[in-house]
């Protein structure tokens, strides 16, 4: 009843295909970035944003620039994180070497560095596919963090091997409490969310999706799969390697190449499935379902305990954490198995013809 | 994504709200570990912690004030142990110090620690330069950090060969784990092989490490006099077992004390027979301290460990060792700013700056011989710098030395020279100790 289009007719071809043609849906985003822009940043506690916001934001970004490559252009890659490594690295390298370069570009930087290793581990999807392409995007994941961990120009050859992040200027404004952080990167997040939407709308979306369905009479009918998958691996590598720079700048502050280990490539690769391969929504979901709700039910036990004084030791209380978030992913696979964009896409649906059932 | 953040804010509060500030508490939360590859270690290191606060509260708190603690599980992860410490930095109070227990996620909190002045213990491990309290006034390496310990061991080598001066021409190999924490001790050995002139072949062991046949065949090519091992977790067991197979004698093997718990040998069975390895504390039940704990704790039912055979086990000792240093500081801190009172995170760290466990105060809690005696000061966040090195005879660890220090005019040098060239680099203006009380 809400979310009929009746009434909403397009006059022109740009507002025929637009991203957002019904005008609730608009109206819900509009809604939803203001809460986030506005609304967040006066009302949540400094807890929330460095604890739960901004790794959620972060890690929805490395999961958009997997699903990228994995959902749209069918090529499964386990390298993730160290993709994010390469980012974090080579942006503390630029800000270090280069004096005075600002604070974006070199965040860019980053991601063009992680984009040109992208480009040289995604070389072998040219000839494998599928599984195969996975254990070689591993090979990056392990070659990468020993490269890191070996050569001491990357760490300025600090004997711990760590690098800190210098404090983020942009325009001689510093960004360091916990809500300048957010807003940062959620502005971060914004833009490349916009031109990923609309890069998977365009033509090169559309070859990667042709790629992913059939690679073989994609290249019949004149999609040059090298340029196509390269061009994935390099996006997707961008996309992580900025995303890798705000996990070292505006979340932990002090890395050492150990925190883009492969339990992380993994956990952006759950993200992924549980939110929805192929949608841009579903990096987002994902991201908060992985990052948010073990906290959730970290909170949701102690609170239990406390209340019902159950005195439930501690570490029965940490395994029942692990086997709830576990059961609930089992859960959502068997219910939905293409992940949380898909339920929210079938909800609009319904929504759409409600209060009537068909 | 909205609802779950009501969600959270709802329990949040509510949890808050069930909670009443007492007024006579002194908050620590524990981030622990409980579950996870390095479950033993932090059940036991924690459990032993909270264990001695249990009997302090029992015997009247700290001249009143009872100890109150929330734990938050971690799983040794950066991420995780960032999140527990921003959750529980505000609750009851206040917390008045931090103990992460890892080096991925001391890492993490390194800035935040001294944005909230709240100081932050790294103890036994962590960034041995932070033991220069002039750069780093929230970071308290207590107990010996990574670069003491090394160069303890290098001096107890030398005492096996008769004088340091003995160990030129000797052949040591380091095997380390390939991380920061591994990487750690290399500074301080590079410049004990320069000084004594033994041969150093440094070897890493990529984690988790659960085959070492090659390394251990280059140990076997290279025939050298000792080995050092520094790893962490499985790869231990895994490293005494390999060595037994390709024929290395176990008692030239020289473990760091994360390799030298009772879950680090048990699985290699026999053969971890007479492996050394280092110590910051003694472990058992022998102490008085650890008597009382057992008596009135465990006897009481409020014991923290589940399985009552690992009271007196390494992990356990390590933690009542914690405990009892921060209770000191905190006492220490009464004693300055106000018998009775709640100590603020600002007067917390005072106290541990200026802690002095002599020998003649641990008999007084019943802990002579269970740790050595502490000493902090503005420059020197560390305190004691002594291990003690103990043999695995297949059934316990056997005490070979007392507690001694290796070079620590040297490690003191570099200490400085990497916590200048850190504050250089972060543009940190050192404090002036001279200056401050």
């Amino acid at each position: 009843m809400l979310y009929r289009e009746a009434g909403q007719f397009k006059s022109t071809y740009a507002a025929d295909s637009a991203i957002l043609p019904i005008r609730q849906d608009r109206i819900g985003l509009a809604l939803i970035l203001i809460v986030a822009f506005v609304v967040v940043p006066l009302t949540a506690s400094p807890y929330l944003f460095s604890a739960l916001l901004i790794p959620c934001l972060i890690l929805a970004l490395a999961a958009l620039g997997l699903n990228l490559l994995t959902g749209y252009a069918g090529q499964l890659s386990l390298g993730t994180a160290a993709f994010m490594a390469v980012g974090a690295f080579m942006s503390y390298n630029f800000i270090l070497r280069i004096p005075g370069i600002p604070l974006l570009l070199a965040f860019a930087g980053g991601g063009v560095t992680a984009a040109a290793v992208g480009i040289l581990f995604g070389l072998p999807s040219l000839r494998i596919r599928g599984f195969y392409l996975a254990v070689a995007t591993l090979a990056a994941q392990f070659f990468i963090l020993w490269c890191l961990t070996k050569v001491g120009w990357f760490t300025n050859y600090n004997p711990s091997g760590v690098i800190t992040a210098q404090p983020m200027v942009i325009l001689g404004y510093a960004f360091d409490t916990p809500q300048e952080k957010y807003l940062l990167v959620l502005s971060i997040v914004t833009v490349m969310a916009l031109a990923a939407k609309n890069m998977v709308r365009g033509n090169i979306g559309r070859q990667w999706m042709a790629i992913r369905d059939m690679d073989v009479a994609a290249e019949v009918i004149g999609i040059r799969p090298m340029r196509a998958k390269l061009l994935a691996f390099a996006v997707s590598s961008f996309y992580c390697g900025v995303a890798g720079a705000l996990f070292a700048y505006a979340y932990l502050g002090t890395v050492e190449p150990e925190a883009y280990n492969l339990d992380l490539s993994f956990r952006i690769l759950f993200m992924i499935i549980i939110g929805g391969v192929g949608t841009v929504l579903g990096a987002f979901l994902g991201s908060a379902f992985i990052v948010l709700l073990p906290i959730a039910l970290n909170i949701g036990v102690a609170f239990l305990d406390n209340t019902l004084h159950l005195n439930v030791p501690t570490s029965v209380g940490s395994n029942l954490e692990l086997m709830v978030f576990g059961g609930l992913i089992i859960f959502f696979l068997i219910v939905e198995p293409h992940g949380l964009a898909r339920i929210w896409q079938i909800t609009k649906e319904k929504l759409r013809l409600w209060p009537f059932p068909y | 994504m909205k609802w779950f953040l009501q969600a959270l804010i709802g329990m949040l509060l509510a949890g808050v709200a069930s909670i009443a500030t007492a007024q006579n508490e002194q908050f620590i939360p524990v981030l622990s570990y409980r579950i996870g590859p390095y479950a033993a270690g932090g059940s036991g290191y924690f459990g032993g912690a909270i264990d001695y606060w249990t009997l302090v509260n029992l015997n009247g708190g700290i001249n009143g004030v009872k100890i109150v603690w929330e734990e938050c599980e971690t799983e040794y992860n950066a991420s995780r142990g960032v999140e527990c410490y921003e959750r529980l930095k505000t609750r009851h109070g206040g917390a008045s110090t931090v103990e992460p227990l890892s080096t991925g996620i001391a890492y993490g909190l390194f800035e935040r620690v001294a944005n909230d002045k709240i100081p932050m213990t790294t103890n036994g491990y962590g960034l041995a330069i932070a033991a220069d309290g002039r750069v780093f006034p929230w970071v308290f390496p207590l107990g010996t950090t990574y670069w003491d310990q090394a160069a303890a061991m290098i001096a107890y080598l030398g005492q096996k060969a008769g004088g340091e001066a003995n160990l030129k021409g000797k052949k040591i190999v380091f095997m380390y784990h390939d991380s920061a924490y591994g990487k750690e001790p290399i500074p301080v050995f590079d410049a004990l092989s320069a000084r004594d002139g033994f041969e150093l072949t440094k070897i890493p062991l990529t984690p988790p490490a659960t085959t070492q046949e090659s390394q251990w065949l280059q140990v076997r090519q290279l025939k050298p006099d000792y080995v050092i091992l520094w790893g962490y977790g499985v790869m231990n067991p895994v490293a005494l077992k390999t060595a037994a197979k390709l024929g290395y004698p176990r008692d030239h093997i020289l473990g760091v004390w994360w390799a030298a718990s009772e879950e680090d040998v048990i699985p290699a069975g026999d053969a971890a027979k007479g492996y050394v390895a280092a110590a910051f504390s003694a472990h058992g039940t022998n102490f008085p301290v650890m008597q009382e704990i057992v008596k009135k704790v465990y006897g009481g039912g409020k014991g923290n460990l589940e399985d009552k055979a690992r009271i007196g086990s390494i992990y356990h000792t390590r933690g009542i060792t914690y405990a009892i240093m921060i209770t000191e500081a905190i006492r220490q801190a009464q004693n300055h700013f106000g018998k009775g009172k709640v100590m603020s995170p600002e007067q917390v760290r005072w106290g541990l700056e200026h802690l002095d466990l002599s020998e003649a105060r641990l008999k007084e809690l019943g802990a002579s011989g269970l740790f050595p005696p502490v000493k902090t000061s503005c420059s020197d966040h560390e305190g004691s710098g002594m291990v003690k090195f103990e043999q695995w005879d297949g059934k316990e660890f056997k005490s070979l030395t007392p507690f001694m220090a290796g070079d620590r005019a040297l490690t003191k040098k570099m200490v400085e020279e990497g916590a200048a060239k850190y504050a250089g680099e972060k543009k940190i203006t050192p404090r002036d100790c001279s200056k401050e009380g």
